[in-house]
């Protein structure tokens, strides 16, 4: 008998590992959940640290209002089967109400407005640890994070003051309106997550899969047409064959041209490919060198 | 596949991120647009090349600086093994993000730069990583480039580091001679040092021996959180779930459960995946027995014929990482060890290690940032535990603040006060 494990299933137990922990020392946690592939993953993760019980947490989106119907129906299916309570954090609720402004103009985006609403709702609703899917090969702001990222009570992340995080000894003390943002698959990359996808024949929205599309090309990416976007002068809607990367708010999320139809093509995509997948789907980071950073700063995942 | 976590150390300006950079860059796991981010950022920066250090020097201090402040943490693969990388840094002042990112590493890469030769920062380093137990230790010979790749420079440096490296517990140490800028003897053996005959680093990375590293033998777990589905289908169900810490636990095993010291035997192992004959570290399970007894989190079922050492008073090496209060006699703190989380007060303060000399200072009345120093402490409630060297899982705890809530102290266990 050998005692080996896989790096998946040491990466998985490394995550259920930290599900536990923070079930066990929190009042209150919640975990975001936007339909992604990620936070699929992670609720696949939290389905199994649980099991045979429910899942004792609620799970939140913060629906930007510019969803892919077929994702937002995935959350809805996904939710209802594991027996699982979804809040809503709605941007388009906040804006009617005057709480946050829109945007305006053909480049309007709401990411920044996610960020008021998250903390809103982590007031509201009294959250004090909230597991989020980001990895750490995903970003430079993001390799720097602890698995537990403090955060204070305006929800802001100190990149120059992380506490020390030794060992599996996660440190989760805080006061009144602080919380922690807990990353549980930090050190997935994101091939690790297609290939965990495959091997437990996780079920991911119809998106990341390739399709044919009706885009535009728009700072070098390809974005899909639709309600949530106008076309400036000189933008060409064409059909393409065309799958996501990421799949988040559809005015700043670019689709890849690809035939990858899938989860075995989209692993030989993936391992082939030369650019990150923020680099190649995420107007929002391309603002400036730091973005990442300074929106992690202000409360953002 | 396998994995391997692997750590950078040494001083400031040794090369660490270089290192990182290249290796990645060479290894083809660096994308294209990272990449060019980077060589805008070298150009905007005013460097001659392309500063691969920024590959993980993230942050905008860090830039500004153009030092690395916190671990970023990196990943490649090769067809052998997945490799995760923490970068660490290098200046004193943020130690306490070195040992963070050292202290899951199987493995640590000590850089020394062959101009400087062994400096106070890579005796600090090296300690540190002897102190946590990493099994495996490279010290890689940087900017051999700048010494013309010279022997004789090389081997002064590895006898001046091996006759430090004697008077520490290092059980596996390998040298090799490397320049990180220009890629020699990082992925493949440099035409540059044909006198050097041994592997490339990333061939060390991915030939080093790790399967025999955990502990297999002393059968620890420490109760995480209670599962109770409290439904129809589940209605008197009850498991607990936890990470195994040592050692083999397989269904119908006597168990004992600390700290009631109640017996039972092991009903089933099981898992959202179905059940399992045994479970070894770090699987993450649930055990159920065969009897009722009332077992919490912060337990631990262990195996009647090996049990951890069950005390209240407890001799360790503490690390301690924080500039606003210090640790002295008196001291009260919070400590997080495997699953138990209680008070201590400091009983005393045995000695502070000097690192360069590592001489022992008794007459040192407290611990300040960066100091190491052997402690007693005792805890308000019995905890279970290894020696660390025996068992980094339950041989290891952190301290806490409680006025601030920070951790200030990282600890290794060398056994109760006798
Ligand atoms: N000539 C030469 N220069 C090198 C080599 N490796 C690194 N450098 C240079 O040394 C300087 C410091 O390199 P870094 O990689 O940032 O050093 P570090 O060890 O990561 O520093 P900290 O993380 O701040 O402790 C940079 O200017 C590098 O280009 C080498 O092999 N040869
Ligand atoms: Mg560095």
């Amino acid at each position: 008998m050998s005692f080996d494990l896989t790096h998946l299933r040491q990466l998985e137990a490394e995550s259920i590992h930290i599900f536990r922990e923070v079930a066990a020392e929190f009042e209150n946690p919640c975990l975001l959940f936007s339909g992604g592939k990620d936070s699929i993953v992670m609720l696949h993760i939290a389905q199994k640290a649980f099991w045979p019980a429910r899942l004792p947490f609620v799970v939140m989106h913060v629906d930007t209002g510019h969803n892919f119907a077929e994702v937002l129906e995935f959350r809805d299916r996904r939710v209802a089967e594991l027996g699982a309570r979804l809040v809503v954090a709605s941007v388009q609720e906040a804006i009617d109400a005057g709480k946050v402004t829109e945007e305006t103009g053909p480049r309007a985006s709401r990411n920044r407005l996610q960020t008021a609403v998250l903390l809103d709702a982590i007031e509201q609703h009294r959250f004090d640890a909230l597991f989020g899917g980001a990895r750490r090969d995903e970003e430079k702001a993001r390799a720097k994070e602890r698995v537990y990222s403090f955060r204070d009570e305006f929800g802001q992340w100190d990149p120059k003051n992380q506490r020390p995080e030794l060992w599996s000894l996660y440190n989760g003390r805080i006061r009144m309106g602080e919380h922690i943002r807990v990353f549980p698959i930090s050190n997935y990359t994101e091939l690790d997550i297609w290939q965990y996808i495959k091997d437990e024949q996780i079920e991911i929205p119809s998106v990341y899969f390739a399709h044919q599309r009706e885009v535009f090309e728009r700072d070098s990416m390809l974005l899909s047409t639709g309600p949530y976007i106008t076309l400036m002068d000189g933008e060409e809607p064409f059909i393409e064959r065309v799958r996501y990367r990421t799949v988040g708010d559809m005015s700043c999320t670019g689709a890849v041209e690809s035939s990858a139809d899938t989860v075995d093509k989209i692993i030989e995509e993936v391992a082939a490919t030369r650019i990150t997948e923020r680099g190649a789907t995420r107007a929002d980071d391309k603002v400036s060198e730091a973005a990442m950073e300074d929106r992690k700063k202000e409360g953002y995942f | 596949m396998e994995m391997l976590r692997f750590a950078t150390a040494g001083s400031v300006d040794d090369g660490k991120s270089t290192l990182i950079g290249r290796l990645l860059y060479d290894t083809k796991t660096i994308f294209e647009d990272q990449f060019e981010a980077v060589e805008r950022a070298s150009v905007q920066m005013g460097t001659e090349y392309t500063n691969l250090a920024l590959l993980t020097d993230g942050l905008r201090a860090e830039r500004e600086q153009g030092i690395t402040i916190d671990v970023a943490y990196r990943y490649f693969a090769t067809p052998r093994r997945k490799f995760i990388i923490a970068d660490t840094p290098g200046h004193i002042q943020y130690t306490r993000n070195m040992v963070t990112g050292a202290s899951t590493a199987d493995l640590a890469i000590v850089l020394i730069d062959a101009r400087k030769g062994v400096l106070e920062q890579s005796k600090r380093h090296a300690f540190l990583a002897s102190l946590l137990r990493i099994p495996h230790l490279v010290l890689a010979v940087n900017k051999m480039d700048l010494v013309d790749y010279d022997q004789e420079r090389f081997e002064e440096v590895r006898n001046e580091f091996r006759d430090f490296a004697a008077k520490l517990n290092i059980a596996d140490l390998t040298f090799i001679p490397v320049s990180a800028l220009h890629g020699d003897n990082i992925v493949d053996r440099s035409a540059n040092m044909a006198w050097y005959q041994g592997p490339s680093l990333l061939h060390h990375l991915e030939e080093v021996h790790i399967a025999s590293d955990r502990n297999l033998i002393d059968a620890r777990f420490p109760v995480q959180y209670v599962i109770r589905p409290q439904s129809d289908e589940y209605h008197d169900y009850r498991g607990y779930a936890g990470t195994v810490a040592g050692g083999v636990f397989r269904t119908g095993d006597e168990v004992t459960v600390l700290p009631s010291g109640f017996s039972s035997t092991v009903k089933s192992i099981e898992t959202f995946d179905g059940r399992v004959d045994e479970a070894f570290s770090p699987m993450a399970v649930t055990i159920r027995i065969n009897d009722e007894i009332d077992i919490s989190r912060g337990d631990m079922i262990v195996r009647p014929n090996n049990q951890p050492t069950v005390a209240q008073d407890i001799d360790a090496m503490v690390c301690w990482m924080n500039e606003r209060i210090s640790l002295r006699p008196g001291s009260k703190l919070v400590i997080k060890h495997t699953t138990r989380s209680t008070k201590v007060i400091v009983r005393d303060l045995s000695y502070l290690l000097d690192i360069n000399t590592l001489h022992r200072d008794e007459s040192a009345a407290q611990l300040s940032l960066n100091e190491i120093g052997r402690v007693q402490l005792r805890s308000q409630v019995p905890l279970f535990f290894d020696e660390y060297r025996r068992n980094r899982q339950t041989g290891s705890f952190v301290l806490i603040d409680e006025a601030t809530n920070v951790t200030v102290g990282a600890g290794m266990i060398l056994g109760p006060v006798s």
